[in-house]
């Protein structure tokens, strides 16, 4: 009998690898396709966040920096479309901005397509500012005026011929500022924007970062914290909009189930192979 | 089920396909789509670059401006092209140049800041004040953060044997540094699995259209 366990986890132990991408592949497939849904609760760090931009009047401009590219797309897009219906909902005005080049067509794909639900009008409900290099710059020169920066928006257009802009000179005209993040972009809001200017922030970052954003959180720097596609879900809930971020949610926790199991089976396995080696 | 007819969208799924068949194996087809991806990534990057700044910044001031404060702009012209000297092993020392402004800018603008955010805002945010005891359950995860915050502190600290008192909170503090690792690791697969949920979706939603 010990003869088979012994047989049994040493068999575990060198299963091939393709079997567990297949069973991780269906444990995401089957939620997905038989739209299997879980419930979403909020997170008050998410809460904060959406209490945050709630909280502002109407009119309020909403600055949104798009800090990613197609590589973290599935988490932080479904973060942007939430927090641009939330933004046009209350007919507040956005203002995008992009860090990352290839973010660029990906960011602005979100904000025409929200806008259009919302019937917002570009230039004078929103408008999207480009790409610039030179991140830490940027930041810096644009709490003294955005047009040093931005001769134009991103067609080229000059700033002053958009109405919206027209009041809009620096961190002193924009409410809050938005960091969607995949890299150390986040850092750098905090670290020249909010410590230099004092400028309100609320990042939404991938969850691989959201461990590390949490003492911005804890330490008041940050006003609200979106971490990975469960945040996304979670912004969705409060503008009552359930999207891709909740569809995924079941998958999401299925997932974590299926790896779970394959780390205690692992454990037991290495113990067991442990004993054996002991002669026990 | 709604199959698309957009060609981008049969693009992208078979791109996608392609990337994940290495899953199973190297094979030609994720190659491909690798190296597809690599050289549109840059060409794209590059091109965005070139209309969104070097055209409006540099070019359009130089070549139609009338402000005689344009020539300026010759000056970080000037010291960027130093650093093309690193093709030449001849003029290679000229890129010092270009680096040393780059990191005395850098260091400028970055020390004051670092340490007003990552330092002072840091410490005073682990104060335990009146406000962070205001409820029982905002005490105790307060005082929590403050334990694992001083003691994570004396594991970093290396100028004396971890024995006594300060073994104890060292060993204290590999504790909470555990816990970290398991949450960053924790939200690390979560993060995964979510790339691999918007692949899922993009396939049964766009391009399959099995999902609503």
């Amino acid at each position: 009998m010990n003869g088979e366990n012994i047989s049994f986890w040493e068999k575990l132990g060198k299963i091939d690898r393709r079997w567990i991408f297949l069973i991780i592949g269906l444990v995401v497939f089957i939620p997905i396709a038989f739209g299997l849904r879980m419930t979403v609760h909020v997170s008050p760090a998410v809460k904060s966040a959406y209490d945050t931009i709630n909280r502002l009047p109407e009119g309020s401009v909403v600055m949104i920096s798009i800090d990613y590219d197609a590589a973290s797309m599935p988490e932080l897009q479904p973060m942007l479309k939430a927090i641009l219906r939330h933004c046009f909902d209350k007919n507040l005005k956005v203002i995008l901005i992009n860090f990352w080049p290839l973010g660029l067509p990906i960011g602005n794909q979100g904000l025409e397509e929200v806008a259009k639900e919302y019937g917002k009008v570009y230039g004078v409900d929103y408008m999207n500012l480009g790409y610039r290099p030179g991140d830490i710059a940027v930041m810096l020169r644009m709490g003294t005026e955005i047009r040093s920066v931005f001769y134009g928006d991103i067609k080229g257009t000059p700033l002053d011929s958009l109405p919206m802009m027209k009041n809009i000179h620096n961190y002193d005209d924009i409410a809050v500022v938005v960091g969607l993040e995949a890299g150390s972009m986040g850092d750098y809001w905090v670290q020249y924007v909010n410590a230099r200017f004092k400028q309100d922030l609320i990042l939404g970052v991938t969850a691989v970062m959201a461990a590390g954003v949490y003492p911005y959180l804890q330490a008041g720097q940050i006003k609200g914290l979106i971490g990975g596609l469960k945040g996304a879900a979670e912004y969705e809930k409060l503008v009552n909009h359930p999207a891709f971020g909740h569809i995924g949610m079941a998958s999401q926790s299925w997932a974590h189930v299926a790896i779970i199991l394959f780390i205690i089976l692992g454990n037991i396995g290495y113990f067991m192979e442990r004993r054996r080696k002991r002669g026990l | 089920m709604h199959i698309s007819t957009n060609p981008w969208v049969w693009i992208a799924a078979i791109l996608t396909l392609a990337i994940y068949s290495f899953l199973y194996k190297d094979n030609p087809f994720y190659k491909f789509a690798e190296h597809l991806f690599m050289g549109l990534s840059i060409g794209y990057g590059a091109v965005v670059l070139w209309y969104n700044s070097i055209i409006p910044r540099l070019w359009n001031p130089l070549a139609h401006g009338t402000s005689p404060s344009r020539f300026y702009l010759l000056i970080p012209i000037a010291i960027g092209l130093l650093s093309f000297g690193i093709f030449s092993k001849k003029y290679s020392w000229l890129i010092k140049y270009p680096l040393a402004f780059s990191v005395g800018a850098y260091a400028g603008f970055s020390i004051p800041v670092t340490f007003e955010a990552s330092i002072f805002e840091q410490i005073s945010g682990t104060i335990l004040t009146k406000q962070m005891m205001a409820t029982p359950w905002l005490a105790i995860s307060n005082l929590i953060m403050f334990v694992g915050v001083i003691t994570t502190i004396t594991y970093f600290y290396f100028s004396k044997h971890h024995k006594g008192l300060l073994g104890k909170s060292a060993r204290t503090g590999i504790v909470f540094l555990m816990l970290a690792f398991g949450a960053s690791f924790g939200y690390t697969v979560m993060a995964r699995i979510s790339l691999l949920i918007g692949r899922m979706q993009f396939l049964l939603h766009d391009w399959l259209g099995i999902i609503k």
